[in-house]
């Protein structure tokens, strides 16, 4: 009986995994450079006057109890692909629990130092070295939100790396990832404008082969039990180093999708039960 | 920034070096330090409840203002269309007052440490690769020591915050200072203009407190402001009076030409010669009420650094004058709470340069202009050259006649 239980558990071993080592390579040579704002990664730090926003109100939208003063409090988000941690920090600031995981250590170091110094941010983010299928097992149905932020297309196989995000998600949770299409537009822009010429993206950070596009990414949603709620384009302009929504996705794109309730199918009320049940027993930070 | 909802959870040190100001009753005599309160800054004390407690204690407003020059008869009137109020003269500690009352409401975010003194501070390097906090530290005079995340200077116009921050800041001394005091007027009238005369020693501001006294504030030379405080009351009346209503540096030239010019406005824009009123009279002035103070111009090159923002008078300095100095100071903090406010709903690190930014430019922006404008008029109105008086009484005139402009001033 054991054994059987043993060979079930195969598929979620290391050794075939969404990671992809090559991938990680090139974050480890950055990964004492997350927090210079006007560093390689002023790009992401920028995305966060975005991405935060949107996910803040993505949530308040779909709640109904909340507090503008806190108004993430009581809800657990994994953030994957945390890096040094630029995007759970404001997250937890704004009241979630925040669990970061990063398959390079060097990422983990650097964010749990950064969060070391702040006593509230210490107390409301957990750093783990780890990839998604690693959590799997211990954190099923564990989390409310998932965000994957610039993270899908260093990704090694796309399918089982939503289909983990499905598994650690509550019932009716939230998915947010942003990511890169995959067009002629995005390969002059974003590759060779963006690392080459401009130096907007530390050279070598994307493969355009790995880009991904919408329709396949909502495809590949909607084939794992997730509703997608929002697909909205994303713009950077290099000469203000600002983020802006676009209507077209042919670059960077958002997107939100629901995970299916528990009743087999995904519903549009909010779960106000499930987030009422965690403003009462979540302490504050 | 303690009443604001986005802040509900984080904390706010206030260190103050003077002692806690409340009054449970105000005292009879007025207070000679006083400021023009424009309506914007009310709106900003409204908003965190202030305003309320100034008006249950007091305050003047005033309907119209007459700025006329002592070299001719030029002068410029302005009000308000619908004869609304166009600001409000308080006393400062009314002001601290009504702050105080309002800071013990938010008493559990912000701590405020009265007769305290920051005796040294350790600044952050901006990239957080060392194993040092990348918060600044603060050490007070009693052996305290304050971490924060960002550090607001508001620290008057010789700014430690500023010095130890190495912020450069482009300043001027005047060769003048003000007088102030507070004088009774020889009849009760509705006392609601405030009037300024250009006399060529500086300019001489007359500022309503209630029917029966007003404020003065008298921008003149160092010597002559000595002279002003020595002098026994009766002398120090007949000068005010004296020089808000001697046509000494009339000179006929000057005088002809302005009445020449005033004739073709009001064949041009009929409407556009005002009413000129007459400023009350002093009978007596409050013993003790009189002070000086040395004026200056000042300019910080940034507002903002690292974890570092300075607001008020330690960003910049202005003359009297234009009585614009603290509400220069309300609209940085209007937008500096704005800004805060913001980044703390995004989750941002509050000291980050990102938002601190988006502050400087946008009062730089502002106050730059105002500061140069008010120091371009001080140079200007501070002559008897003929010539330059000609430019200012044509200029006044015809700022005078033309409403879209003075809408703007």
């Amino acid at each position: 009986l054991s054994l059987f239980r043993f060979t079930v558990k195969r598929p979620f071993s290391t050794s075939h995994s969404s990671v992809d080592s090559k991938e990680m390579k090139k974050f480890q040579l950055l990964a004492h450079k997350w927090w210079d704002e006007e560093g390689e990664y002023a790009a992401l730090h920028s995305m966060n006057d975005i991405r935060v926003p949107f996910i803040r109100d993505t949530l308040l939208s779909m709640s109904s109890n909340y507090h503008l003063g806190n108004p993430l409090s009581g809800i657990k988000i994994l953030d994957v692909g945390c890096g040094g941690g630029l995007l759970s920090e404001p997250l937890a600031r704004l009241g979630a629990s925040v669990t970061g995981i990063d398959p390079v250590e060097d990422n983990i170091r650097t964010a749990d130092r950064h969060k070391s110094f702040d006593p509230v941010l210490a107390k409301r983010i957990q750093y783990k070295s780890s990839s998604l299928e690693e959590i799997v097992e211990e954190s099923m149905e564990t989390f409310d939100v998932i965000v994957a932020s610039e993270v899908v297309e260093h990704v090694a196989d796309l399918e089982m790396f939503i289909k983990c995000c499905s598994q650690v998600l509550k019932p009716d949770g939230s998915l947010f990832i942003t990511t890169i299409n995959k067009t002629q537009l995005s390969y002059v822009l974003g590759i060779v404008v963006a690392e080459k010429i401009m130096g907007i993206v530390p050279e070598g950070t994307h493969e355009w082969e790995k880009f991904v596009p919408p329709e396949e990414l909502e495809h590949l949603l909607e084939s794992s039990g997730f509703s997608v709620k929002t697909v909205t384009g994303m713009l950077y302009n290099p000469f203000w180093g600002s983020w802006s929504w676009t209507g077209s996705t042919s670059l960077n794109y958002a997107v939100h999708a629901v995970k299916a309730g528990a009743q087999g199918h995904a519903t549009d009320t909010p779960p106000e039960t499930d987030i009422q049940q965690h403003s009462a027993t979540a302490g504050t930070a | 920034l303690g009443h604001d909802i986005h802040f509900h959870d984080k904390k706010i040190a206030l260190l103050e070096a003077g002692p806690r100001k409340d009054y449970d009753h105000l005292p009879d005599s007025y207070s000679n330090r006083v400021s023009s309160i424009s309506p914007g800054s009310a709106t900003l004390l409204s908003s965190c409840g202030a305003w309320d407690h100034v008006c249950s204690l007091r305050l003047k407003p005033f309907r119209r203002m007459q700025v006329w020059d002592a070299c001719s008869e030029a002068m410029i009137v302005f009000e308000k269309d619908d004869l609304d109020d166009m600001g409000y003269i308080v006393e400062n500690d009314v002001i601290m007052s009504a702050l105080t009352k309002q800071l013990d409401a938010v008493a559990d975010r912000v701590e405020v440490f009265y007769r305290s003194k920051a005796v040294g501070y350790t600044w952050p390097l901006p990239s957080h690769s060392c194993d040092t906090s990348p918060w600044v530290q603060v050490e007070l005079a009693d052996g305290r020591k304050l971490q924060t995340k960002l550090l607001i200077g508001a620290d008057g116009h010789n700014s430690v915050v500023r010095k130890e921050a190495e912020i450069q800041n482009i300043e001027h001394q005047y060769d003048q200072s003000a007088v102030v005091a507070t004088l009774h007027l020889s009849e009760a009238t509705d006392n609601n203009v405030a009037w300024q005369r250009f006399l060529p020693t500086g300019p001489i501001a007359l500022l309503p407190l209630s029917d029966t006294a007003s404020s003065l504030v008298w921008s003149t030379s160092h010597d002559h402001a000595s002279e002003l405080l020595a002098m026994d009351e009766e002398s120090f009346v007949d000068s005010i009076n004296s020089a808000f209503w001697s046509n000494i540096n009339h000179s006929d030239f000057i005088d002809t030409a302005g009445a020449m010019f005033r004739s073709a406005i009001s064949l041009l824009r009929p409407s556009g010669t005002a009413v000129r009123q007459l400023p009350p009279s002093v009978a007596k002035v409050d013993p003790e009420s009189r002070a000086m103070f040395p004026l200056g111009m000042g300019h910080a090159t940034e507002y903002v650094q690292h974890r570092v923002a300075l607001i008020g008078d330690a960003a910049h300095r202005v003359h009297p004058l234009a009585g614009q100095g603290v509400n220069l100071g309300f609209g940085d903090i209007a937008c500096l709470a704005h800004h805060l406010s913001a980044a703390a709903f995004n989750g941002s690190d509050l000291g980050s340069l990102k938002h601190l930014l988006r502050f400087e430019t946008e009062r730089q922006r502002h106050n730059v202009s105002l500061i140069a404008a008010t120091d371009v008029l001080k140079r200007l109105y501070s002559t008897t050259l003929a010539p330059l008086v000609l430019l200012r009484t044509w200029g006044l005139q015809a700022t005078n006649a033309l409403p879209p402009v003075k809408v703007r001033i």
